[in-house]
């Protein structure tokens, strides 16, 4: 068996706030009626948490799900669980039409962390999504674009972003977020 | 720069977000039609200096389709609708009536 890394094989770096790749980490998509009760015991299920609604992210303990569009969650695991929960997924909803897939290998996430304003500041450089703490709340969920690629983000805790974006860029984005928190360049501009 | 508005996900986000997908609202010609209407059909786009009808993609967000209809000139966007739809909504044309009365584009008034 090979040993599987992320991407940047948890690199971090620090400057106004600390950017650090979380390593593996198990993703599932999964596409469906989200209305359902069959995709809501998925989640359930697999997560641990509630359905989330629109734009935003339930985070348990056991993992979290992601509302990405109106037909599409990501449930994040753990990595090693992966494959267990895709297939208690797959059994759970049974006939119903879905489509649940294992991309942990096609993504790779980041956290960003420190002073809260600081961390949504090094975001807000990147992204062109309002990231002040009234508009971007803990538990909101956001796919848009970093600099040229597609990320989503979200806030974990006050202070604790986190970024999931494709692989193949992951290097590009850690290189976004090492410059957007490069020491010196801070703006202070969500701190006033 | 564009604010929209993606009637899927319910995301405000600015242009980059999205990507443009041309005209609204056409009507395919395919096998069967005359080589004018087929020609017309792939070819002859309106390009109006006001009010236009347009296909967007939200592909930095959910990915779907929608269409939204905006001023041109002004950038003005007067609403964003489902790309499940022939014609705009009664909304949107009485949302582009409140700003520019007499519009027209293509058959739709």
């Amino acid at each position: 068996m090979s040993n599987s890394v992320s991407a940047l094989n948890g690199a971090s770096a620090t400057g106004f706030a600390t950017v650090r790749d979380m390593g593996l980490q198990g993703m599932i998509t999964l596409r469906g009626d989200l209305s359902a009760a069959a995709i809501k015991n998925a989640v359930k299920t697999a997560a641990g948490g509630d359905m989330p609604s629109a734009g935003h992210i339930s985070l348990s303990d056991a993992g979290s799900a992601a509302w990405m569009s109106p037909d599409e969650l990501l449930i994040v695991v753990p990595y090693a669980d992966a494959d267990a929960k895709l297939a208690e997924i797959t059994k759970g909803m049974g006939d119903a039409h879905h489509m649940a897939v294992n991309v942990s290998d096609a993504r790779c996430m980041f956290a960003v962390s420190g002073d809260d304003a600081l961390v949504r500041e090094a975001l807000a450089k990147l992204m062109p999504v309002d990231l002040s703490p009234a508009a971007f709340k803990i538990g909101q969920f956001r796919r848009s674009r970093m600099a040229q690629v597609p990320a989503a983000v979200w806030m974990a805790d006050t202070g604790e972003a986190r970024i999931v974006c494709f692989r193949s860029v992951a290097q590009y984005v850690f290189d976004l977020l090492k410059g957007a928190t490069a020491p010196g360049s801070e703006v202070r501009y969500m701190a006033r | 720069m564009l604010i929209l508005t993606c009637p899927c996900c319910g995301v405000t986000g600015e242009e980059t977000e999205f990507h443009g997908g041309g005209e609204a609202h056409l009507k395919r010609f395919g096998p069967g039609s005359t080589d004018e209407a087929f020609h017309d059909y792939l070819f002859s786009k309106v390009n109006p200096k006001g009010v236009h009808l347009e296909r967007w993609r939200h592909n930095n967000g959910c990915g779907k389709w929608f269409h939204a209809a905006r001023d041109t000139v002004t950038l003005e966007v007067y609403g964003t609708y489902p790309a499940q739809t022939t014609q705009p909504p009664q909304s949107i044309k009485d949302a582009i009536s409140a700003k520019r009365p007499g519009w027209s584009w293509r058959e739709f008034a």
